[in-house]
């Protein structure tokens, strides 16, 4: 049988990977990606403790992330897509006009 | 005893293929990887007896999310990123700002593992309460999802529909339309 620590481990480490992503990619649509990771490794840690406690609320949690997480990726590639015609870049520091 | 080396195998599989999404600078290779990362993903969540989820992840995330990044990726040609794009100047990448960074990192990584160690409920197995009927059972998962959480469901359909308008918006072209 296995722990509960260690699907919180494994989400934990999901979720680090994807933090780094964020910080360390320069590419706009890596930095989407690294946030799916994110949400994936906490919709594992929900589904871990869902079980644990043996309810459904977890996994049906889940479906509210994933649904919001299609919203987020359709919304946040528009966006990207819009980016990208105005510079030529996906370079997040090429949009630094909003900068002081 | 397999169950656990499966579990090894997914997760190994899993953090794996996460690590290559973000190791690498083609952004083909990532969405790629990343769909990788989520199938094994879904082996995790049959083990946690979770089978509608796992399924639910391959159609939706593996299927529908990871094909739209993939339709963006080709039709932006996106060009691969290289390390001169690196802003070397920027006050938050100074040595001192960067060794902060590190130390804070690993004091966050020492104090989740204490708090691990120390928390009461964590050391038994996954599967101590309920049992594995209940909790893979599709009718109970829909029972008290149009019962309970019929308020968030109906929410979430005018969520989608809000980000369905504002991605039509968002990706046509100015000046086109009135």
């Amino acid at each position: 049988m296995i722990p509960l620590s260690h699907y919180l481990i494994v989400s934990a480490i999901l979720f680090g990977i994807g933090t780094t992503g964020v910080l360390v990619r320069r590419n706009l649509i890596t930095i989407l990606l690294s946030i799916e990771i994110m949400l994936n490794a906490v919709n594992l840690t929900f589904i871990a403790f869902g079980r644990q406690l043996g309810s459904v609320d977890g996994q049906i949690i889940v479906f509210f992330v994933m649904t919001v997480a299609a919203a987020e990726a359709a919304v946040g590639l528009a966006i990207v897509i819009g980016l990208f015609r105005h510079r030529e870049s996906l370079n997040p520091d090429a949009f630094a006009s909003l900068k002081w | 005893m397999p169950e656990t080396l499966i579990f090894y195998a997914l997760s190994g599989f899993a953090i794996g293929a996460s690590a290559m999404v973000i190791g690498q600078r083609n952004p083909m290779y990532s969405v790629m990887m990343l769909i990788a990362s989520f199938g094994a993903l879904a082996g995790l969540y049959v083990q946690l007896d979770a089978p509608f989820v796992a399924v639910a992840q391959i159609i939706i995330y593996a299927g529908a999310i990871m094909v739209l990044f993939l339709f963006v990726v080709m039709l932006l040609n996106a060009p691969k990123e290289d390390g001169s794009e690196w802003d070397r100047s920027h006050p938050l990448r100074q040595p001192a700002v960067v060794r902060l960074g590190g130390l804070l990192a690993s004091l966050l990584v020492v104090q989740l593992g204490w708090a691990l160690l120390s928390a009461r409920g964590l050391g038994g197995g996954v599967a101590a309460f309920g049992d594995a009927e209940t909790v893979s059972s599709v009718r109970v998962l829909g029972r008290v999802l149009f019962s309970e959480y019929v308020f968030a469901f109906e929410a979430t359909s005018i969520l989608i529909l809000v980000a369905m308008v504002g991605a039509v918006v968002l990706a046509r072209r100015e000046g086109e339309g009135s």
